[in-house]
């Protein structure tokens, strides 16, 4: 394989630890080294900004509820749609919900590498997979729910850990999935006769446990099989006034916990989109943020990663497996709704928002966001996110980072909104100075993301010997730039190398690159209740039969990147 | 001693049953007999196996009769089409693959055609009330745990769907409806008398093409709301008694069909049904479901959304995708004369399209692919069999609940056909070349005939 030098770039990696020197990165064989020869093929990143590549951890970007949001929103294609853009491309469309191919290369085009597909319901792991397939350059992984999961609800009833987790690998395996992920839980169960579990406490109809005994129980089945991720939780009571308190009391379900895991991993939980989860108030009259309580205790809780979930102020389509959450979501804006039950899994619901700087409460939201992210002390404990396409779509992380790293920027939209006024009482960020560094940047969408996906021995960083994931911007971090540059720049990266392979130049993409799909294969003991169990769902409950479950085969999984974990001692 | 595959796929319609046992001969070659399947079911594997299956593509000729040529030249005779076309039809896609539809998507793309499924005659009207009011909705295993109020609108699955009401609706006893059918309540509206209006706890038989009167009457019924005696024919004792049994459920689901989606008022019906549907989430839940038709009719919107962001009616002849149905749709295209070439492949429009765009298609460059002889490959200038998705070669297939189910290979198809995605990838290769070396349009013996 060809061999790559970036030189003279001003480089950003937390994990060598270098902050903005300059400094060449050497590539060989997908890899990062420590020299090359000198037939390799230079690029010049002079007077440019080079970071590794960046690592999405949480967007709804393939899989049956993403697709349904598609298909029932012709409007969401309306004058976006472009034929193919260079040769080996494909057409693209979509705004809020691109294709398959336009999601691949718009990541890429900002410089990511990889990206999790935040929820996958087992039962649609054929098509999530499908979709990933047609996504190109970018590695993939999926996280099945199992938060609302009978096994699970069962199991964790009667504290039986080990059978958790033995059902968890198996499920893992089953649906070619990469992390638990857990919606709501107990609260979409519920809703499967249309109720709801708003804290942690709210028994679960008929199967008798509650939110907190499932997320304390899968924490421990996670730790148990010691997986590369923590699980990754959307709490109970999410979007509504005073959900703080639910969302704390959510975080301290993991006090006392260890992570266990040979990946380097060291959180015990990772909460995703806060910003939905962190507002104060009782009505949306007096809605306000407690972006500080929030982040007081995540900034003293080391056993806690987060990501932002940033309100971007654009029309969007939310999904997500709150099922309940998107009836009440269509009640409040009565715009169209999608719901879809999945037989002893889980659920998804679908409604369009607009997030308008001319209301009130998305302008609140818009600051939580940004508030989050400016009182994390610890960048590499907090990520930034859209929850993709849920706050708005991942196109818009470029504006993201202009309003973290430009004070400027970000109070000239705080200062024309509508309802400036109320929004500043509402909210503390127009006080806030601080402006996120690059290397903060690189730390909060590489090399944090990378650790806490129990990824970070292959990317996120530029040391040699990791997957050689190198990003060029074109941007000068030692001359003054103002905040429209920060966006221009990280919106088309100059260059992109992807395991090696430059996928793009001059924010086109040139090539489809060798994407690969991951997923954890955790192998335990072999355990003849679980197998029973598993019989007698598919047998009696499952429309589907056992054997007809597990996604196998080239045309889903192309090119696999198995994690193996072992906890079978 | 014959053996046999167990877990076997149905790729007739979209309940898409997967407990199929089917005895193969020895040398697995031949299906000798198929267990669990309805008779439709059946007879589609064991059609598989009759003596007169066109196993080699066949050109038609002058004077009506046929010529059987290689599959190369038929290869070269569809890429060639396709090429030469300023706007080819590619119409099916339903009883395929998806890995199928997923090589037509390119070939589409590559050659600036229009994509449409058989939803174009179906549920293309469900899916257009889908854009304009949502859908809540749930799998078919939903139903059997936790349903208690089922009901049927303008489908008949007692014929359609032979294997619904046993597997997932009526009959099974799932978690939580450990009675079976006894727990069920069954509502069936439909203006004939159908085998499954038969079977009805409430059988409301109205006027034909009246539907969205009766379910706005249901609406209003949900709200305690004044009636007039009669609407849609039915008296409105019997409407309140429907709407009351619909509140009151635990859980209650409507399947609907061809009966409220291609009569008067067509996506209208569906909007409305929808809407129903969302009131009565108002006081318990409810889902609503359409009873799809071929196997994996759904498979194809599934594709299509995510590759160009619709379920149908995609048009890619100006590079870039767009969606108008009426303006994009095979009958509008073939009735206006917009198209002038037609590549049909798993479905047969020759038999469901108007006997207008029937005639257009004849007379235009066409090819059909299909493993049978029907009206469609009657009329077309070129037929290519191919192997049978989900008999002889396997291949992911979504069911009317959009879950993917993997279909299995039973036996091996005679000896030297193609299958689907074999001459699909040929021809997508082939178009590749001949668009690399000549420029469109070229002159080539597929010119269009004048019509």
């Amino acid at each position: 394989m060809a061999e790559i030098l970036i030189k003279n770039g001003f480089v950003f990696d937390p994990v060598t630890g270098v902050k903005g020197d300059k400094k060449d990165i050497a590539i060989r064989d997908g890899k990062i080294v420590d020299s090359v020869s000198s037939s390799a093929k230079v690029y010049d990143a002079s007077g440019k900004t080079v970071m590794a590549g960046a690592v999405e951890i949480h967007a709804h970007v393939a899989g049956p509820k993403v697709n349904e949001g598609r298909n029932y929103r012709p409007e969401d294609k309306l004058f976006v749609n472009r034929a193919a853009e260079s040769k080996g491309t494909r057409t693209t469309g979509g705004f809020s919900i691109p294709t398959t191919f336009k999601t691949g290369y718009s990541y890429a085009k900002m410089g990511y590498t990889v990206v999790m597909e935040a929820a996958m319901p087992p039962l649609y792991a054929r098509h999530v997979h499908e979709e990933i397939r047609d996504t190109p350059i970018v590695d993939e992984g999926a996280f099945p729910v199992f938060g609302n999961n009978w096994f699970v609800l069962e199991y964790l009833k009667n504290n039986e850990v080990e059978n958790t987790a033995a059902y968890i690998s198996w499920l893992l395996r089953a649906s070619k999935g990469y992390a638990v992920k857990i919606v709501n839980p107990g609260g979409t169960e519920a809703w499967g006769w249309g109720l709801n579990c708003l804290s942690v406490n709210d028994p679960v109809p008929y199967f008798d446990i509650t939110p907190a005994q499932i997320v304390k129980g899968l924490i421990e089945a996670n730790e148990y099989l010691g997986l590369p991720h923590s699980i990754h939780i959307h709490a109970n009571n999410l979007g509504n006034p005073g959900n703080f308190s639910t969302t704390l009391d959510t975080f301290r379900l993991a006090e006392g916990y260890r992570a266990n895991n040979r990946f380097g991993r060291e959180q015990t939980m990772h909460h995703t989109h806060v910003q939905f989860h962190a507002y104060g108030g009782d009505s949306w009259l007096n809605f306000e943020s407690k972006a500080p309580e929030i982040m007081d205790y995540v900034n003293s809780h080391p056993n806690l990663t987060i990501d932002t979930g940033n309100v971007t102020l654009d029309e969007t389509t939310t999904m997500t497996a709150d099922g309940p959450f998107e009836h009440h979501l269509t009640e409040l804006n009565h715009l169209k709704w999608a719901n879809v039950d999945v037989e002893l899994e889980t659920a998804a619901g679908i409604v369009p928002y607009v997030y308008s700087p001319n209301v009130k409460v998305c302008a609140i939201q818009w600051a939580i966001g940004l508030e989050l992210a400016l009182l994390a002390r610890d960048p590499m404990r907090c990520f930034i996110t859209t929850d993709h396409p849920n706050a708005g779509p991942f196109t818009r992380y470029p504006r993201i980072i202009k309003w973290l790293m430009s004070k400027a920027s970000r109070d000239e939209r705080l200062n024309t909104f509508k309802h400036a006024d109320k929004v500043i009482s509402a909210t503390n960020v127009g006080g806030m100075d601080r402006e996120i560094t690059f290397y903060e940047i690189a730390q909060m969408t590489r090399a944090g993301p990378a650790k806490a996906l129990g990824l970070s021995a292959m990317y996120g960083g530029l040391a040699p010997g990791m997957d050689a994931d190198v990003v060029v911007y074109d941007i000068n971090p030692e001359t003054s730039f103002s905040g429209e540059e920060i966006e221009r720049a990280f919106s088309a990266a100059s260059l992109v190398v992807k395991t090696g392979v430059p996928v793009v130049e001059d924010g086109r993409v040139i090539n489809n690159g060798n994407k690969r799909t991951l997923w954890v294969d955790a192998k335990v003991n072999e355990n003849a209740q679980v197998m029973r169990d598993v019989e007698e769902k598919f047998l009696k409950f499952y429309s589907v039969n056992l054997n007809n479950y597990e996604v196998q085969g080239h045309h889903y999984i192309p090119n696999p990147f198995a994690i193996e974990v072992d906890a079978t001692q | 001693m014959a053996k046999t595959v167990t877990d076997v796929i149905c790729p007739f319609c979209g309940t898409l049953c997967d407990d199929l046992e089917i005895q193969v001969s020895d040398d697995g070659t031949r299906i000798l007999e198929v267990y669990n399947a309805c008779a439709i079911g059946a007879e589609k594997f064991l059609h598989s196996q009759s003596k007169d299956r066109v196993t080699r593509p066949r050109m038609q000729q002058e004077d009506g009769s046929y010529k059987e040529v290689s599959y190369d030249e038929a290869i070269e005779y569809t890429a060639r089409m396709l090429v030469n076309a300023k706007k080819p039809l590619m119409y099916g896609w339903s009883s395929t693959s998806c890995e199928a539809q997923s090589i037509g998507h390119e070939i589409a793309e590559a050659v600036g055609g229009i994509v449409d499924n058989t939803a174009t005659v179906c549920h293309g009207s469900s899916l257009i009330a889908i854009q304009d009011v949502g859908i809540p909705s749930c799998t078919l295993g939903e139903i059997k745990n936790r349903a208690d109020v089922v009901v049927f609108w303008g489908c008949n699955p007692s014929h359609a769907h032979p294997r619904h009401l046993s597997r997932y609706s009526i009959f099974p006893r799932g978690f939580f409806t450990g009675k079976g059918h006894k727990g069920r309540k069954m509502i069936v509206v439909d203006p004939r008398n159908t085998d499954t209006m038969k079977m009805a706890d409430v059988g409301l038989q109205l006027e034909q093409g009246r539907d969205y009167e009766l379910l706005s009457a249901l609406r209003v019924a949900f709200r305690d709301e004044e009636l007039p005696d009669v609407v849609a024919g039915i008296r409105k004792e019997k409407i309140y008694e429907a709407a009351e049994i619909m509140k009151n459920a635990r859980f209650g689901v409507i399947f609907f069909g061809m009966g409220v989606t291609q009569s008067l008022g067509k996506n209208h019906n569906i909007d409305i049904a929808i809407m129903v549907t969302k009131d009565l989430n108002e006081f318990t839940k409810f889902s609503i479901i359409a009873m799809r038709g071929h196997y994996n009719v759904t498979g194809s919107g599934a594709v299509l959304g995510w590759q160009f962001g619709y379920p149908f009616a995609t048009d890619l002849s100006r590079g870039f995708a767009r969606y108008n149905p009426g303006e994009t749709t095979a009958n509008d295209l073939l009735r206006r004369d917009e198209c002038d070439a037609v590549f049909v492949l798993g479905s047969d429009p020759g038999a469901h399209f108007p006997i207008s765009s029937v005639k257009k298609i004849a007379r235009l460059p066409s090819v059909a692919v299909d493993p049978h002889i029907t009206p469609t490959t009657e009329i077309s200038k070129l037929h290519v069999p191919v192997a049978f998705v989900g008999v002889e070669v396997g291949g992911c297939c979504y069911r009317m609940d959009n879950v993917p189910i993997e279909s299995r290979k039973v036996v091996d198809p005679p000896e030297g056909m193609m299958t689907d995605t074999e001459f699909l990838t040929r021809v997508r290769d082939r178009v590749a070349e001949l668009k690399a070396q000549a420029p469109v349009g070229a002159p080539s013996a597929a010119e269009p005939q004048e019509a």
